[in-house]
């Protein structure tokens, strides 16, 4: 046999498990476009549903006239709440317990909200009969400042009134959703007030969009005969979409059958249920056809689910050697007009309390008020896990200010308070144990790699230069060191409307050693396929080339809640693990029967067991497969399958040293990244090369939201930036170059000790971008001004500075 | 983004698409490489009932390159004017313009033709025709007529162009040997229309500036052809004060208004840098 000739390395490498560069699997049909979307599923019969939107932020909708609508050749049905109603679907529940409208319910609270719903059998007559259906308004006072919406005598909620009691605690005001508050209060201000130094700030987190490629959309498809409805659509949680989806219409959960096709990115967009899905199952079950809703650009940026708009006033409290000693947040969070956090339930503001970072606080305190406004409603994860990147924002920016505050090295002021490695696990002031982590050793790397005293030393020349007018640019340099928390989680704490939030893998082994494998997650782009089939590959010894990777259709993968928050490597790939080993334990017991000898006597070795002390005697993991099923073992059931549900003992904590170099023209505000350093610690590091293009992903994207990207509304709630044409989204021209790095510092609690990456990169490239802006004006006495950092807010910072004269 | 329905026409000469426009009169457009005009159909901000594709008529094709004039057909696109080799050697200004248009995809179809007959401010060329002094050449039912650059834009989105007839070539005097040129633009992003650019055009007789244009384009509801910034410039050595001055006459005349770039005071500004930036190069240009 070829193998006896092969070394432990060769055999190894024929793996490609762990460790591997291996190329995405999936790559292969989306590079020829071959890729399956749901705007690709075709039916026959099949209908097509357009909305009829609000141009208003705040009215009450007198009438909805159809009859124009419905007399046009094509349409079936125009759909409104009234007609909803008598199916108690004219509501839905949300993910954060509140509930929002399918379709307006007697007034609108944002624009671009959803009035009514055309059915037609043309994409083209749908929206031409969506234009016809005549919707009379009676305007309303528009709230879209959050600090006035607690203070306003105008009411958003109505239907609301009286209810003093929220899904989450007390409501003070009737625009008011909850307060969530961790930490200890009182001690946190008797050490502010105790301090020998504080600094404080309003540090504001934009309102932005995640925006994928691909916009959100569904085919609903109800078979009157069996009963059954087959729902496709862009789930980022397609378990959690079938439970829901049970729950609110009464469907048994039994009939129907949820599928994720290819998702073109998710980003935290795709996590929630949303009126056009409600809609469209509604119409497929009355007209008994299929019906395909998929929304438009503007229509994604406008109506679904947005991120972050989170207004964090912030106290850090320090001795004059620059040692903190206590932090205080109280954040103002615009929730838009229907609470629709993608949160877990008990987290009404996520993760925001890991807001003390990397560094040892001893004592903190964080409230968050959510409000009602009438903008559109989420506050869904972008990129990150719950509100993370906001708490990392938050930090790094306190950080900064606390330096300039002590007139100390912003890199020696967090050196010196970061949480030393003998600390872990380490049990943060406002209620986190961090799993692992060596910040120290990070940040050194980091600031050895890109020579930092001598970019200061440059800088210092620089604004030498631009103070004696020999250039019109600043220098800025960016630092971060950012500590995430991902991987939700623990059941103990973690579900979203009772929903547990484990995650599962079921392996399946064939006869002739090859495999299948079905996790609970679903790939948005992220490569599951090839990175789930590398951990089988090193757990079991069978090559990931000869594992297929299925997720995504409900009537097939084991249940589990989804990708999003970077959860699908440590939980769904701890489940994959489990289930291996699961697997492996019976092989060993099969090889033991094989070579006639004790369970004890033979050991896994790569792709084989092999008796301990005579590895000439062995049997290949491909040779137990098919004894598995075509060998009668005594006391051993045939086959070779395994599935494991993993509720992880705690979350994983991957961190990161970022640096950014960029220079502004003071005169035209704008800035050009010149070098950018990211070293990520994920834990264990399953496909490199997969990693890396996470990275330089999230990075572009933390790019775009530093520098650009918003959903900004004027003072009547209208969306100034519903199109590609403003809302920022960066091309290979604004890319900069990155430079990528790593530590492994592995998670003492998953079982292949990985933490997960795919939003590192946003949560800890998002401050270091701004942070460079900052440090560009720093010597001119800037502390603090807002994202996103476009040429005009540079300008206007540089001009309030008096640098043009 | 479902544009209502129309009728699509494809003619093959100039005549048959002169009498389509007039048999439908304001019911139907005329479209080149539909950049704007296709997402306005798509936005249903543009509602017609007849859309006549300009793009099978051989006669709007072409660049021909003279000795004192370069003639462009409507339909050539951006991607043609930056690769042809005569016309970059007779008036690169072309191509130093045409490549600071969107991105490679958008240049493969957008057409001179399309970008300066549709009277959009946000458009490079306009500014840039009327910078180079070109004449616009209108097909009509009753012949042919030519309009300048410099009077063809009369606000945005209207300009000297009737109705039913058809820009169809654009005749450019070719600048001197030794014209010292620039375009200089400043924008948030790729695809995205200027936040300032402008336009500008030096000859130098010995130390002296001989002759001089200058225009800026998004600056105002239509492009602005600074004739005053310009004359600031001829006569002197391209000294500090002259230059100074011409960016002070250009922010003279330029009206801005205030959108997602920025306010007036910011656009105002960096006009003028920008304006400032495209003199010196084309200063240093200039033999």
């Amino acid at each position: 046999m070829k193998d006896e000739v092969q070394t432990p390395a060769e055999r190894t490498a024929n793996l490609k498990g762990m460790g591997t560069s291996r190329k995405r699997v999936e790559d292969v049909r989306f590079t020829q476009g071959r890729g399956n979307y749901v705007d690709d599923i075709k039916m026959d019969g099949m209908l097509y549903g357009d909305f009829v939107r609000s141009p208003y932020a705040h009215a009450r909708v007198v009438s909805v006239n159809k009859e124009a609508a419905l007399a046009i050749p094509g349409v079936v049905a125009v759909l409104t709440a009234e007609d909803l109603e008598p199916l108690g679907l004219h509501w839905m529940p949300t993910l954060a317990g509140d509930k929002q409208m399918v379709l307006a319910d007697g007034k609108v609270l944002f624009q671009g909200q959803e009035v009514a719903y055309v059915v037609a059998d043309d994409r083209y007559v749908a929206a031409d009969a969506a234009e016809l259906v005549e919707v009379e308004y009676e305007e309303l006072p528009v709230v879209v400042d959050p600090f006035e919406a607690l203070k306003t005598d105008v009411v958003l909620r109505e239907d609301l009134a009286g209810q003093t009691e929220g899904a989450h605690g007390p409501r003070k005001h009737h625009n008011h959703i909850f307060t969530w508050e961790a930490g200890e209060k009182d001690a946190t201000e008797a050490v502010i007030a105790g301090a020998d130094v504080v600094a404080e700030e309003m540090v504001y987190y934009h309102r932005t969009h995640p925006c994928p490629l691909e916009t959100c959309g569904c085919v609903a498809s109800m078979d009157k005969v069996t009963g059954k409805l087959t729902l496709y659509g862009t789930f980022q949680a397609p378990h959690a979409i079938r439970t829901v989806v049970s729950l609110i219409s009464g469907i048994a959960e039994h009939n129907i059958r949820v599928i994720s096709p290819d998702i073109g990115g998710g980003f935290g967009n795709k996590v929630g249920a949303y009126p056009g899905y409600v809609c469209s199952v509604v119409a497929s079950i009355v007209t008994g056809k299929p019906v395909k809703w998929i929304e438009d650009r503007m229509e994604n940026l406008m109506s679904t689910a947005f991120a972050r708009d989170y207004w964090m006033q912030g106290k850090i409290a320090a001795t004059s050697e620059g040692k903190i000693t206590g932090l205080w947040c109280h954040t103002t969070a615009d929730h838009g007009g229907f609470d629709a956090c993608a949160d877990p339930t008990k987290f009404p503001a996520g993760f925001m309390n890991i807001c003390t970072g990397s560094y040892d606080i001893p004592t903190a305190y964080l409230a968050v008020d959510g409000v009602y406004t009438n903008k559109a409603p989420g506050g869904v994860a972008y990129r990150c896990s719950f509100r993370v990147t906001e708490a990392a924002y938050f930090i790094e920016r306190m950080i900064e200010v606390l330096a300039i505050k002590l007139n100390m090295d912003a890199a020696e002021l967090r050196r010196i308070n970061f949480i030393r490695k003998d600390q872990f696990p380490y049990q943060s002031a406002l209620g986190w144990e961090y799993d692992s982590g060596d910040y120290h050793t990070a940040w050194d790397k980091a600031m050895n790699a890109v020579g930092y005293d001598d970019l200061r030393a440059e800088q210092a020349q620089q604004l030498e230069d631009f103070n004696a007018g020999k250039t019109r640019k600043l220098m800025g340099i960016g630092l971060t060191h950012f500590t995430e928390i991902v991987g939700a989680g623990p059941v103990k704490n973690c579900d979203i409307l009772g929903l547990g939030m484990f995650d599962s893998c079921e392996i399946r082994i064939h006869p002739t050693g090859s495999a299948l494998a079905r996790l609970g997650t679903i790939s948005q782009g992220q490569g599951h396929a090839t990175t789930f089939a590398q951990i089988i590959a090193s757990e079991i010894g069978i090559p990931a080339d000869d594992i297929t990777l299925e997720e995504g259709d409900t009537d097939t993968a084991p249940y589990g809640l989804g990708t999003y928050g970077s959860r699908s490597t440590p939980v769904a790939g701890a489940a994959t693990a489990m289930a291996g080993r699961k697997i492996r334990a019976k092989a060993q017991m099969i090889a033991a029967y094989l070579l006639e000898v004790h369970d004890d006597d033979v050991e896994f070795d790569i792709d084989r067991f092999v008796v301990k002390g005579a590895p000439e005697r062995f049997k290949t993991m491909k040779e137990i497969a098919f004894a598995a099923y075509n060998q009668a073992i005594p006391g051993i059931e045939p086959g070779l399958e395994a599935v494991s549900y993993y509720d992880p003992p705690n979350m994983t904590y991957p961190f990161g040293a970022y640096v950014c170099v960029l220079d502004i023209d003071v005169d035209t505000g704008e800035a050009e990244v010149r070098q950018f350093y990211a070293l990520d610690d994920c834990g264990t590091r399953i496909n490199p090369m997969i990693i890396e293009g996470q990275v330089h992903g999230g990075l572009t994207e933390a790019l775009a939201i530093a520098m650009g990207q918003e959903i900004a509304y004027d003072e009547m709630g209208n969306v100034k930036t519903g199109t590609l044409m403003d809302f920022f989204w960066p091309t290979a021209w604004e890319t900069p170059n990155y430079q990528t790095d790593h530590t492994t510092t592995p998670s003492p609690h998953h079982p292949i000790g990985a933490k997960g990456v795919g939003e590192s990169p946003n949560v800890g490239g998002v401050p270091c971008f701004s942070n460079a802006v900052h440090d560009a004006f720093k010597s001119f006495g800037l502390t603090q001004t807002h994202m996103p950092h476009d040429h005009w807010r540079i300008w206007k910072t540089a001009n309030g500075l008096g640098l043009h004269g | 983004m479902i544009p209502a329905g129309f009728e699509y026409h494809r003619p093959a000469d100039v005549a048959s698409a002169i009498s389509i426009l007039k048999q439908h009169g304001d019911e139907a457009r005329v479209v080149a490489g539909g950049h704007s005009l296709i997402p306005m159909m798509k936005l249903r901000m543009a509602d017609l009932a007849h859309l006549v594709d300009l793009q099978d008529i051989g006669e709007m094709k072409g660049i021909q390159v003279g000795a004192d004039t370069a003639v462009l057909g409507a339909m050539v696109t951006q991607h043609e004017m930056i690769t042809h080799e005569g016309l970059a050697a007779a008036i690169p200004l072309i191509r130093e313009a045409a490549l600071q248009i969107a991105d490679p995809q958008v240049r493969y179809v957008g057409t001179v033709g399309g970008n300066v007959a549709n009277g959009d401010p946000g458009n490079d060329m306009p500014g840039l025709m009327q910078c180079l002094d070109a004449q616009f050449e209108l097909a009509g039912a009753d012949g042919s007529r030519t309009v300048a650059a410099r009077d063809f834009y009369e606000a945005a989105y209207f300009t000297a162009r009737d109705d039913e007839e058809i820009l169809t070539r654009i005749h450019i005097p070719v600048p001197s040997a030794g014209t010292g040129y620039a375009y200089e633009k400043q924008k948030r992003k790729i695809g995205d229309y200027a936040t300032a650019a402008s336009a500008v055009l030096i000859t130098m007789d010995g130390g002296t500036c001989a002759s001089a244009s200058i225009a800026m384009t998004n600056l105002a509801d239509t492009p602005i052809w600074a004739e005053a910034a310009a004359a600031a410039l001829v006569g002197t050595s391209l000294d500090e004060a002259a230059r100074a001055a011409a960016v002070a006459a250009a922010i003279d005349v330029i009206d801005p208004v205030s959108d997602n770039r920025g306010p007036v005071d910011f656009k105002k500004h960096v006009a003028g840098v920008i304006l400032r930036r495209a003199i010196d190069r084309a200063a240093s240009r200039a033999s």
